[in-house]
């Protein structure tokens, strides 16, 4: 089974190898995502690995308008709204990511329940790739 | 395990003071602290000498980040003269003093002091609006960040969940952005005293001056609708969803309850004291409700054997509209998904069965974020004493008001009843 550290930096590598891992609880079965060191359902330390297969439903969302700076880098703003949300996963835990294949600009036509599908964004290359988790509809 | 939580002695309120909120580039976190102390100072009904303050706690966000200066506790200790006392800051984002309030009350509670200035203060004005919402967003979760969310962006979010669960529509933040403005004229340290007809009328007027088409907004509902006047920030946030951008300081007077009657005939009572803590989005179980605002409202009914039922009027975090919303319900105000219907019906306006905000909300009195807590029971207080003067909550058996107070994200809330006995 996989020996990595239960940690963000871990999650944050396999993300670049596209792959989806979280945590699981071995006394309780609680599920995390992204991984913990320590089970807040029961405090329990002996967790494992387990990868998530990427189907989800969207739980909430904004169109963001006035972007962050890291946005606005990128081009995002008043001009061009991005959209993130909370996403379901299939097995039951959530995440929050950037939602593609919506319209940003008619948030009001984005529903509460529509399935979703994992999408992996990477920006860079070699030691500087990094790879967020998004969703698209 | 558990057990009623209590004061190991009573504490009460004898003073407060509030600067004036607003944007003033020209002056500094000091000025504003010295201002409102000298407000307190002169609010309590039979003196106090400074020299008998045992201790000081300061709450302060991020003037770390937003003056490039941190360490305020032996600032305000020079500045007040109470150096070699025991100042210290506490820091839980826009909450941070209630937590200032909540040590002080704590620190006498324990018997190791009588009397403590509590206070909080924050200097927004200095930076960009950009450079604000970076300073903010440094209180969201990391994952939240990551991801692109702002501010705004996690409370819009919460909004959609809210509207999808329960029904409720834009129409719903209306009806706080106009309660709680329709409260701001009545308070003197407001930074908009205007209600958003007020807003409206002046913008058709600034039209009508440059000559241009006069829009047909009907009512207030119409000009918030109407994206040229109410543009979106992060949707469903709009811009009269969303707090300005504050300067200010508050501070209060705390002593032990059995010494309370030296200082003022009217003491008000600190009745229950709660805080909890949150998760961050992706771990909540419910996108609708914030858990560190029920944890702090179970603790202070609990300690004060108060229902919701029995808080007569609250000040409620609205940095942005649907929090207000939620913690109506958090608090048990009202059942889950009850809040919109209840504002829709005038449950929380001035004359309501249950005003909240009265004093106009973060939304139209203002939000410097460390200072926020304070000022919060800074108005419960002066309700409670009957000194509200025009925006004063119209019932003669005033007796019981909470005070909601919520850090980032809903990281960390509290929740503080205060009784007039």
């Amino acid at each position: 089974m996989e020996k990595k550290p239960l940690n963000d930096a871990s999650y944050e590598q396999y993300l670049t190898e596209r792959r989806i891992m979280g945590s699981r609880c071995k006394k309780c079965s609680a599920l995390a995502l992204p991984p913990r060191p320590i089970c807040v359902a029961c405090h329990g330390s002996d967790l494992e690995w387990v990868e998530f297969k990427g189907k989800a439903k969207l739980a909430a969302f904004t169109s963001i308008v006035v972007a962050p700076p890291s946005m606005a880098r990128e081009g995002f703003g008043r001009n061009n709204p991005y959209v993130v949300g909370v996403v379901e996963l299939e097995e039951g835990v959530k995440a929050v990511a950037r939602i593609t294949g919506v319209d940003a600009k008619k948030p009001d036509q984005i529903k509460v329940g529509m399935p979703l599908h994992a999408d992996f964004v990477s920006k860079g290359d070699g030691a500087a790739k990094q790879t967020s988790l998004a969703f698209k509809s | 395990m558990a057990r009623k939580r209590k004061l190991a002695r009573g504490v009460a309120v004898v003073g407060g003071g509030l600067t004036k909120l607003g944007l003033f580039k020209d002056r500094n976190c000091k000025d504003f602290f010295a201002e409102a102390y000298t407000e307190m100072i002169g609010s309590v009904d039979k003196g106090i000498d400074p020299k008998d303050i045992d201790a000081v706690y300061v709450g302060n966000f991020t003037n770390d980040f937003f003056v490039k200066q941190s360490h305020w506790a032996p600032i305000i200790a020079d500045l007040l003269g109470q150096v070699p006392k025991p100042v210290t800051r506490t820091e839980g984002a826009c909450a941070s003093s209630a937590l200032a309030f909540r040590e002080g009350v704590l620190a006498i509670a324990s018997g190791m002091y009588d009397i403590v200035l509590v206070g909080g203060f924050e200097q927004m004005s200095k930076c960009s609006t950009e450079e604000v919402a970076e300073g903010l967003a440094m209180a969201a979760s990391p994952y939240e960040v990551a991801a692109g969310f702002t501010f705004p962006g996690v409370f819009g979010t919460m909004a959609t969940a809210y509207f999808a669960k329960y029904g409720a529509t834009r129409e719903a933040l209306f009806n706080v952005t106009i309660k709680s403005h329709n409260n701001a004229p009545l308070n003197p340290k407001a930074q908009f005293p205007m209600t958003v007809r007020d807003f409206m009328n002046a913008r058709i007027e600034r039209v009508k001056k440059k000559g241009e088409p006069v829009p047909a907004w009907k009512d207030e509902k119409a000009y918030l609708a109407d994206p040229a006047a109410n543009p979106p920030v992060a949707w469903p946030m709009h811009l009269f969803d969303c707090c300005p951008i504050s300067d200010g300081a508050a501070c209060m007077l705390l002593v032990a309850e059995d010494m309370a009657r030296k200082f003022t005939d009217v003491p008000i009572h600190v009745a229950g004291l709660g805080q909890g803590s949150g998760y961050s989005l992706h771990a909540k179980k419910d996108l609708t409700s914030f858990e560190a605002t029920r944890a702090a409202g179970n603790e202070a009914y609990e300690m004060s054997g108060l229902t919701p039922k029995d808080i007569q009027f609250s000040e409620v975090h609205d940095c942005f509209s649907i929090a207000e919303l939620v913690t109506m319900e958090d608090l048990g105000f009202v059942k889950p998904g009850e809040a919109h219907r209840a504002v829709a019906d005038g449950m929380t306006r001035l004359d309501g069965p249950k005003p909240i905000n009265t004093s106009g909300g973060l939304k139209s009195k203002g939000h410097p974020v460390g200072a926020t807590g304070v000022a919060q029971l800074y108005e419960v207080w002066t309700q409670l004493r009957g000194k509200a003067g025009n925006r004063q909550v119209p019932n003669p058996n005033l007796r019981v008001g909470g005070a909601h107070n919520l850090g980032g994200t809903g990281g960390t809330c509290t929740f503080t009843i205060l009784e007039r006995r």
